[in-house]
């Protein structure tokens, strides 16, 4: 890869889970996007990526979504957000959403070439190696299928937890599993998503972990839900939020102290 | 078999229940995918492989009229004959019309799951023949009654004290007459039955893992050589199969014999490996006196023609359903009908009707790990998300959720009002849910909160909060 341009603009993808759910995952990505060097700005124009409608088959209203992130994010030198599963949409699956369309289409590719996971971005495209954070804890980190498969996200977060001080990492068995969030297949099919929730919360226990991390908000929350529901006591952070040292926090699904 | 998709939610609570098959899938978990894991570590060449067989798949699929033309006509050179289905019921008809002109009386079966698409067993014995089935997983679901739960390991989900109580109750009318429980002994006592049904067989049926164009043969893969002598030692050997089946040649089946076994059961090879072309010749010492293909549809020519082209790489390894976490929960009878997981998600609402298996595509998370195993690299889940927009378009989803979704996009696309209605609405969740952190319940997300609780969000918008920061945006 060539040498990265020092300060590119960075268009921030919020991601609605972030956006509505816990801001603070939006405003640690802001920091460590800041912190390597981007010029971040948060387009206003943005809701949603669209997947709820791909992912149901109602690709119509798809395009719709993804005309309009189009609009807002491709004048940006790239398009970043702490999700896997929504970056994941617009790199993976927009352009097969204008497959036909012969005047889209090579935008919605140029747009997936610049579109990064966070993860991803920052250790694979801005090189950055460490991050100045301190976080006391033993933790357990869970592959998110989409950051896995489709943006190859395994080492990155990893290499950089490595430098949190304080932080120990607990491998958690069967990682690349998935926990059964599954958009709405975790309200179409409570009781298998519940089953796969509940073994994923099992693992979390035998990691030895106190924290529980990843990548993306939709597994975050069934995870903290079911940990919560089965009455467990780890802590459940996105990864950003520990990278950028803004778990000052109560944590995901966590009562008053 | 009658299909059961419809039901698919209940059957899969109910099987998340069953102790038994919760231990039984974890075994497989344990066995297959950790096989596999350890074979593709000793098989650099995995990915080269993978490619490779996609795209000779590819290309007979380009040219599949062609390969099946190639193929028949050096089945017949071979002296073998071939009957074409494009209905389970004509490939039906065609078979019980050769064992009738045979004059059999019994057929023995080697595994196939062609047989199963088209219910060949109930229509041999609804016709008077004496079926049995030689693998010892499809012998033990026969004797239970049961259609297989796996398409590698058809009895997965049966336990060996079941088992045990199986071959006690049909064995003695053999003059088996004690229960067994050690392993090898049940194994040696299904042996010996078989044996006779074997020698006594008047017809012997297989499926084919592959059908060789340039040479006419069909191969099939075992472990028990069952298959062998299925083809082997009755006067008539029928193949049914379907006609995905075709590679171009040898050389083909051989490669993709590389990642068959190694993806089904982490084997580097299957313990017997069959090739048979054509019947009995001179000088040969054995063989069937006649041989017949059924080279069987079933919408496939549709399939070929749309989207799901793709699915009729399948070489039915069964690697998708091993590395599913939704399967790996809920076992193959949940599914339904004869093929189970990712590959039978696709192929169940083309065989049996969008409407009857609805849920499969769906009962889905997207999560993809099935098509990072195929051995011949499935788009699995673009091909389920594509069942579901044949749904969507088809309007077979519920009036509700589609209306939800349209309410939702409509939104969406106005971020003001978008940003509007959530600014007001998520700091009084927020408020409500401060205390504990969390939701039990709440109204319209029952779903969610049947099985766990919704974590509180943690007040205003990050749209909001920006705003007020007075950062840039645009």
């Amino acid at each position: 890869m060539n040498s990265p341009n020092p300060s590119p603009r960075v268009g921030l993808f919020v991601t609605c889970l972030v956006d509505l759910y816990r801001p603070n995952v939006g405003f640690a990505a802001v920091k460590l996007l800041e912190d390597a060097g981007c010029r971040v700005e948060v387009p206003r124009a943005q809701t949603c990526c669209g997947q709820p409608a791909y992912n149901s088959g109602d690709n119509e209203h798809a395009r719709q979504l993804a005309l309009q992130v189009l609009e807002a994010f491709e004048d940006f030198d790239y398009v970043v957000g702490p999700s896997g599963s929504c970056l994941g949409m617009i790199r993976c699956h927009y352009p097969d959403l204008f497959a036909d369309d012969a005047g889209l289409k090579p935008r919605f590719d140029a747009l997936c070439g610049k579109t990064h996971e966070l993860m991803s971005f920052l250790v694979d495209v801005m090189q950055v190696e460490t991050v100045d954070a301190s976080f006391s804890g033993r933790v357990t980190y869970h592959d998110s299928c989409s950051s896995l498969r489709e943006h190859a996200v395994k080492a990155q977060p990893r290499q950089l937890l490595a430098s949190v001080d304080g932080l120990e990492l607990s491998e958690l068995e069967g990682t690349d599993v998935c926990c059964g969030f599954g958009g709405t297949f975790c309200v179409k099919y409570p009781d298998i998503s519940g089953r796969m929730a509940a073994d994923k919360v099992a693992a979390v226990e035998a990691s030895g972990a106190d924290t529980l991390l990843a990548g993306d908000l939709g597994c975050l929350l069934n995870l903290a839900g079911k940990l919560r529901r089965e009455g467990k006591s780890q802590r459940v952070y996105h990864v950003a939020e520990v990278l950028a040292g803004m778990t000052d926090i109560k944590s995901i699904g966590e009562g008053e102290r | 078999m009658q299909p059961n998709s419809q039901h698919f939610k209940a059957n899969a609570t109910a099987a998340l229940h069953q102790p038994n098959l919760q231990a039984a899938l974890k075994q497989l978990e344990l066995g297959f995918v950790a096989g596999r894991a350890r074979c593709y570590e000793g098989l650099p060449e995995f990915e080269a492989l993978r490619e490779r067989a996609e795209s000779v798949l590819n290309h007979t699929l380009e040219n599949l009229d062609a390969y099946l033309l190639e193929y028949e006509a050096r089945v017949v050179e071979a002296g073998g004959q071939v009957h074409w289905a494009s209905t389970p019921q004509e490939a039906r008809e065609i078979v019980l019309r050769i064992c009738r002109d045979a004059d059999a009386r019994s057929v023995i079966r080697g595994k196939s799951m062609i047989g199963e698409e088209i219910g060949i067993n109930d229509a041999l014995e609804g016709a008077g023949f004496e079926v049995t089935e030689s693998d010892l997983g499809e012998y033990i679901l026969q004797l239970g009654k049961e259609p297989p739960s796996h398409i590698v390991a058809p009895a997965i989900h049966k336990t060996k004290d079941e088992i045990s109580d199986l071959f006690f109750d049909h064995h003695q009318a053999l003059g088996f007459s004690e229960r067994l429980t050690d392993r090898s002994a049940l194994v040696a006592e299904a042996r010996q039955v078989l044996r006779t049904r074997f020698l006594d067989a008047d017809v012997g049926m297989t499926g084919a893992n592959f059908l060789i164009a340039e040479t006419g043969s069909n191969v099939i893969v075992t472990n028990e050589g069952n298959g062998d002598l299925s083809c082997t030692l009755p006067r008539v050997q029928i193949v049914t199969a379907a006609i995905d089946k075709v590679v171009p040649t040898l050389e083909d089946a051989s490669m993709l014999l590389r990642l068959l076994a190694r993806s089904a059961t982490g084997q580097e090879i299957t313990a017997y490996t069959t090739f048979s072309t054509g019947p009995r010749r001179e000088p040969d010492a054995d063989g069937p006196r006649e041989y017949h293909v059924v080279l069987i549809d079933n919408q496939r020519s549709e399939m070929l023609g749309s989207e799901l082209r793709p699915m009729l790489r399948c070489i039915r390894c069964g690697a998708c359903m091993n590395h599913c976490p939704v399967y790996g929960r809920v076992g193959g009878h949940s599914y339904g009908w004869v093929y189970p997981g990712p590959m039978g998600s696709v192929l169940t609402p083309v065989m049996v009707g969008l409407d009857e298996a609805g849920h499969l595509p769906n009962a889905c998370t997207l999560n993809g790990r099935c098509e990072t195993v195929c051995p011949v690299r499935i788009p699995l889940p673009d091909l389920l998300r594509g069942l579901r927009a044949r749904q969507h378009q088809q309007r077979l989803n519920s009036a509700s959720a589609r209306w939800a979704l349209g309410a939702w996009a409509w939104v969406a696309r106005r971020p003001r009002l978008y940003q509007f209605l959530t600014g007001m609405a998520m700091p009084i969740m927020a408020r409500l849910g401060r205390k504990s952190g969390r939701f039990s319940r709440m109204p319209l997300a029952g779903g969610w909160t049947r099985v766990r609780d919704l974590p509180a969000p943690q007040g205003s918008t990050f749209q909001a909060q920006w705003q007020k920061r007075g950062r840039n945006g645009s």
